[in-house]
């Protein structure tokens, strides 16, 4: 169970690119984070697990309080917080192995990660996720020759290395085309139901939202204007995230793609 | 409506970089004369220049005529010398120049460490080979030692200063992969940042090598050791065959090396 208590980012220059804002998500809770360019998405998604340094407010993840941790305190914390990325994030030059056992960095000691002599069962945990994704097989393969949706699951199997109990996701799909973005949005749901993990997808496709969030909020200049269940994101709600706009365009429905 | 061209200009020039006419103009003419003060300078000593150019002229038709032989196991002890000197300098360097690049880079380093290292690498660089080599002779005596460390601490600031900057390069996305996985910082330079840097290193050293050996032909004039120390005795002696002989020896070290190299690369993309 993630919590955010009055989390707020001022950069170094500018104004605050998140204020105040608190946000309850549940296991298994699957909640999509919509809003306009610069609304502090990512900011909120990079504080939760440090990579930005909140200025104020808590994280606490299970009731542990992140936020007050030490540097090593921080590390283990992280572990539980698997990341996935817009651009993928993998080690390009690596081999598809390395990449998701790479997930497990924060568990096993240095020189075993350097010879990348990781325990047994890592290694049948990291053939399962491959498998899972859809990925069986490529183990060997160097991560850049790789398609784009093929390199967004290896993201994810990354993630689940790490066991974690909360997924943080920045635009999973903006990098790929409809058809694979509906089937990585579909994985990702599957495996927070399969697991009972909590996350947070931003996202920009409000259709894509719809169709597969439990529960969806949305930012506008650092501050939460909604948060419901998709059914009740109105063009009201709409123009009050994004600003005023002609929404009758936008499929309400889309069952599948 | 019609659109009517005629009332857009139909001449446009590119903005000079320097907008104040006199001013763009009077650089140039500046810098017009005082080459040309320059040139005047250097004095060509004429007479000299006639004694000279057959000597030269001697120099380098001895090419034609190398004499590898009456003096082959000076050139061979030379070579060996000039090789060990060539081979540990460069793998020193490669070894110090890592954690000293790592600390140059300014996404990685804290500002003092940053600073500190780049105040190394600075001074590796702006000492010049043969100063250096002067002074590590007068510390530790004629020979190949003093030229192994002069090509070390060149190797060192060459080597590092080019690896931060490839580091100050890497893609953030792979860095903030790694630091949200929960690992160390050792493992986040070991997967996040060695293996996009590892082609740029590799590449370096390689080069390095190249050029320490041929540096270790020049170190030898100040009596660092090497081939160069066997090139100087030949040149003293007007011994031009043999010199010519230790050249091309250099030159075919060089090109083998080059070649190889090249090899190597290509495998590590
Ligand atoms: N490293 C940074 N330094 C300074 N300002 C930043 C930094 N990162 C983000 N900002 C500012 O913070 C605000 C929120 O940025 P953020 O990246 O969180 O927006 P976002 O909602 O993710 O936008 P997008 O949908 O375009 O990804 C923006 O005004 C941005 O300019
Ligand atoms: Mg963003």
């Amino acid at each position: 169970m993630l919590r955010l208590t009055g989390l707020t980012k001022r950069y170094d220059r500018g104004d605050a690119a998140l204020s105040g804002v608190d946000l309850l998500v549940p296991d298994g809770e699957v909640v999509a984070l919509i809003g306009p360019s610069g609304a502090g998405k990512s900011t909120l998604i990079r504080c939760t697990n440090r990579l930005v340094e909140p200025t104020s407010g808590r994280v606490e993840l299970d009731g542990e309080d992140i936020t007050a941790l030490s540097a090593a305190g921080l590390r283990t914390a992280r572990r539980r917080m698997g990341m996935i990325f817009q651009e993928f994030a993998l080690i390009e030059r690596l081999t598809v192995m390395e990449n998701v056992l790479s997930g497990r960095l924060g568990y096993v000691g240095f020189w075993a990660s350097w010879w990348r002599r990781f325990p047994p069962a890592d290694i049948q945990q990291a053939f399962h996720f491959l498998d899972r994704v859809g990925l069986a097989g490529f183990e060997n393969k160097r991560a850049d020759a790789l398609s784009g949706g093929q390199r967004q699951r290896v993201g994810i199997a990354r993630a689940l290395m790490q066991s974690p109990s909360l997924l943080l996701v920045d635009e999973p799909t903006a990098s790929l085309d409809p058809r694979t973005s509906r089937q990585i949005m579909r994985l990702i749901l599957e495996l927070c139901g399969e697991r009972k993990l909590a996350a947070i997808i931003n996202i920009h496709d409000v259709a894509l939202a719809r169709q597969f969030a439990h529960r969806i909020i949305g930012l506008r200049k650092g501050q939460l204007v909604f948060d419901g269940k998709p059914d009740a994101l109105t063009p009201d709600a709409l123009t009050a995230i994004y600003g005023a706009e002609d929404w009758s365009t936008l499929p309400d429905d889309d069952q599948d793609g | 409506m019609t659109i009517r061209m005629a009332e857009y200009p139909a001449a446009w020039r590119k903005p000079p970089l320097i907008s104040a006419a006199w001013l763009r103009w009077g650089i140039g003419v500046l810098a017009a004369i005082y080459l040309a003060a320059a040139i005047g300078s250097i004095e060509i000593n004429w007479a000299r220049l006639a004694v000279g150019l057959p000597r030269g002229w001697r120099f380098l038709s001895s090419f034609f005529t190398p004499d590898f032989f009456s003096h082959g196991d000076e050139i061979i002890a030379g070579l060996t010398e000039s090789l060990a000197m060539t081979v540990t300098s460069t793998a020193l360097g490669i070894l110090l120049a890592i954690p000293l690049g790592l600390g140059a880079a300014r996404n990685l380093a804290p500002r003092p460490i940053y600073l500190f290292c780049r105040a190394v690498i600075a001074s590796s660089r702006t000492l010049q080979e043969l100063i250096v080599a002067i002074f590590f002779v007068k510390m530790f005596g004629f020979g190949p030692l003093a030229g192994m460390l002069t090509l070390t601490f060149a190797s060192l600031g060459f080597i590092a200063k080019l690896l931060a900057e490839r580091i100050e390069a890497v893609e953030v996305g792979p860095l903030n992969a790694i630091r949200s996985t929960g690992a160390s910082w050792l493992q986040w330079v070991n997967y996040a940042i060695q293996p996009q840097v590892m082609p740029r290193l590799v590449g370096l050293s390689l080069y390095r090598l190249d050029i320490n050996f041929r540096e270790s032909a020049v170190l030898g004039i100040v009596g660092a050791g090497g081939i160069g120390a066997t090139l100087n005795t030949a040149l003293g002696r007007y011994e031009y065959s043999t010199a010519a002989a230790i050249l091309l020896s250099i030159i075919l070290i060089v090109l083998t090396a080059e070649y190889t190299s090249g090899l190597i690369r290509e495998r590590l993309r």
